[in-house]
């Protein structure tokens, strides 16, 4: 275990544009690396993306190890898990972060089976701390904790790999903020292997990523709605209040499982991970499945006619009523008087 | 069909706490599974119904295997009863705490002492682990490629063309078998267990294996076999500020979470 060290983090691109979701874990990678005291690392593989990785640098990362290559033009698992391996097994980092969108769910089991480590997926949180082991008493320094939702979202668990390294896991996309510019010089390694071992078992076939991304994470100001809003007619009012506020609707997974509303729009821990200036929660009970998607929210206004709802717990703004009255009553008065940010 | 008559198929499948029912957590934060009903994880659903609908296409012969607790028997004879041909479990006391990478290794050595198969199908994720990462982790031990995420795919002549789904869109890979694949749940619509298969499926034998049956190492699976551990688990606080917002009307009760608003600095306007 000896001789690990330093944070890497694997960065996806579309077409050379580095992913959101990639910068919000370089973010916290560089909250990590700092508090380990090493460098932290980006590794970005593809064709034509050499010039991409300044960005990283600006975001944070001391190093980026970059592979350019015609053989790279699509992703390949077993192609780019070899790669990854290579490259791991050279530098030997101690932690190795991916996003967990389905590149990284796809390429980090297949990595982390290959070097016969562990990997936790769909962290909400990780951090550096000690971890005893209760068995022989012994104390390992400055692990990664990695924190998942447990048992369907009712409680966290915090998972930890003291004996192997690299300790590896994939992070939802939307828990982390995106990371402030900081310009850090950073280094840029190209890293050419002798040969690129490319999988010639698999042939793509096609590439159709023209669909625009929900716009769901993006939006500075979200409206929930959940059972209580009562039917696709009920919906139109929430819709209403965020065209007026310039925001979007987001619901519980009993909303999408009755087919009132897409199944994209669920927030929570089977969807989407939110985290607007403003959350407004309507008829929403406020179900730890549910908050695990908003907790990244600013400011949470709650909107429910049971004052026992525990959803109440987890806002800043209680407002007891029906939410039928509440809520036409918002949308005019925002009309009028508000803008949005 | 050229190359890919009498195929074998291997579909995995975990038996799981039934989602649909609220999960009880107790004070020190274990599950509660006395309480709760156990069923084939959901998309483990779709990954037989996929299979079933080759089998009936070119003849091929099911395996389910499942790895779990002597009661899982359960979940592998309701997959005999939909259609399979043959059902392996492999249970252990020896197998307590394993996580992917220990699963997915007892997996590995299962498969191996099947012998020949040209398809593997497994569900995305588990509802109750969730991690999606079992069926890349097999392949990998296997040495095989894999489609994850995939909600369409075809078998042609020796070749598996499948539409995985990828953030914004989708991707087609023609894969050569034998491949892994991961089925989401809207792949289609599982087939209900019928009384005639029932029948059918009382002939059929679930088959149990131990580690020392599939040749499995004690020191690679179970919690000493697992590089994650669980450090500790804790019930999730989002307490917040909680401020109710007062008010004789609906009319003042708006006026008043309005004017927090923008002094908070959330929205801009006239309050
Ligand atoms: C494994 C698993 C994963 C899950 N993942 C998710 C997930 O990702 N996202 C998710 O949201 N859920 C998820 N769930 C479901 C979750 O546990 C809850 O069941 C769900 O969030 C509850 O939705 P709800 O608040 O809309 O409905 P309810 O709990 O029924 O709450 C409705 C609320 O509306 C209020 N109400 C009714 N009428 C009015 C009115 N006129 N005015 C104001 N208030 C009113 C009621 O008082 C009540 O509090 C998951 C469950 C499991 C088991
Ligand atoms: N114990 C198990 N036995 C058989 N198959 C499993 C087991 N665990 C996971 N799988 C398969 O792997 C998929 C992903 O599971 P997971 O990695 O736990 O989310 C499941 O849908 C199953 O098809």
């Amino acid at each position: 275990m000896t001789g690990y060290s330093g944070v890497w983090v694997y960065a996806e691109h579309r077409n050379g544009v580095i992913s959101k979701n990639t910068l919000e874990i370089l973010g916290k990678g560089r909250e990590l690396a700092d508090k380990l005291c090493v460098e932290l690392s980006a590794v970005l593989f593809g064709c034509n993306v050499s010039s991409s990785a300044n960005v990283l640098t600006i975001y944070g990362a001391d190093k980026v190890y970059v592979t350019d290559d015609e053989k790279l033009r699509n992703y390949k698992t077993r192609t780019y898990a070899r790669l990854m391996t290579e490259l791991i097994l050279k530098h030997k980092p101690e932690i190795v972060l991916f996003t967990a969108s389905t590149t990284g769910r796809d390429l980090a089991p297949r990595v982390a089976a290959r070097l016969r480590t562990g990997l936790t997926a769909n962290c909400i949180d990780l951090d550096i701390g000690d971890f005893e082991d209760k068995e022989t008493g012994r104390r390992y320094e400055k692990i990664l904790y990695q924190i998942v939702p447990a048992f369907g979202g009712n409680v966290v668990a915090t998972i930890v790999t003291p004996f192997n390294r690299p300790q590896m896991a994939t992070v939802r996309p939307g828990v982390f903020p995106p990371p402030e510019k900081i310009f850090r010089k950073g280094e840029i390694v190209l890293f050419k292997p002798e040969a690129i071992d490319v999988d010639e078992e698999v042939e793509v076939l096609e590439v159709n990523r023209s669909q625009e991304e929900s716009s769901l994470e993006n939006a500075k100001i979200v409206v929930g709605g959940g059972l209580g809003v009562g039917g696709p007619e009920g919906f139109k009012l929430l819709k209403e209040l965020a065209d007026s506020l310039g925001g979007c609707v987001g619901v519980t997974r009993p909303v999408t499982d009755a087919g009132w509303m897409p199944y994209d729009s669920m927030i929570g821990e089977s969807g989407r991970t939110i985290r607007p200036d403003l959350y407004i929660a309507c008829g929403i009970s406020g179900a730890l499945h549910h908050m695990i998607g908003v907790r990244g929210s600013r400011k949470i206004v709650a909107i429910n006619n049971d004052p026992k709802a525990p959803i109440f717990e987890a806002a800043d703004y209680i407002v007891i009523g029906d939410l039928f009255q509440i809520v036409p009553k918002l949308t005019e008065k925002v009309k009028k008087y508000v803008g949005a940010l | 069909m050229k190359g890919v008559i009498n195929m074998h198929i291997i579909v995995l499948i975990k038996q799981v706490p039934d989602s649909r029912e609220y999960v009880r957590i107790r004070e020190d934060g274990t599950l509660d599974r006395e309480r709760v009903r156990a069923v084939i994880n959901d998309c483990d659903k779709n990954a037989l119904e996929a299979a079933l609908q080759l089998k009936e296409k070119f003849g091929s012969k099911i395996t389910v295997v499942s790895m779990g607790p002597p009661k899982a028997e359960d979940a592998l004879k309701e997959a005999l009863a939909m259609g399979a041909d043959e059902a392996i479990l492999i249970s252990d006391r020896r197998l307590r705490g394993s996580d992917t990478l220990a699963t997915s290794y007892v997996l590995y050595k299962a498969i191996e002492r099947l012998g020949h198969y040209d398809l593997i199908i497994c569900g995305i994720e588990s509802s109750d682990g969730g991690t999606a990462q079992v069926g890349p982790e097999l392949a990998e031990f296997l040495g095989i490629p894999q489609a994850t995420f995939v909600d369409e795919f075809k078998v042609i002549g020796g070749y598996v063309e499948a539409k995985r789904l990828v953030e914004g869109g989708y991707e087609k890979l023609r894969i050569k078998m034998p491949v892994l694949l991961t089925i989401m749940k809207n792949a289609n619509n599982p087939r209900v267990t019928t009384f005639s298969g029932i029948l059918k499926a009382v002939k059929k034998q679930v088959v149990t294996w131990t580690i020392d049956d599939v040749g499995a190492e004690e020191k690679k699976v179970g919690l000493a076999g697992s590089p994650t551990k669980i450090m500790k688990v804790e019930k999730l606080s989002f307490q917040r500020k909680r401020l109710m917002i007062e008010g004789e009307t609906a009319d003042e009760v708006v006026d008043n979470l309005l004017k927090r608003l923008v002094e908070d600095g959330v929205i801009r306007g006239g309050y």
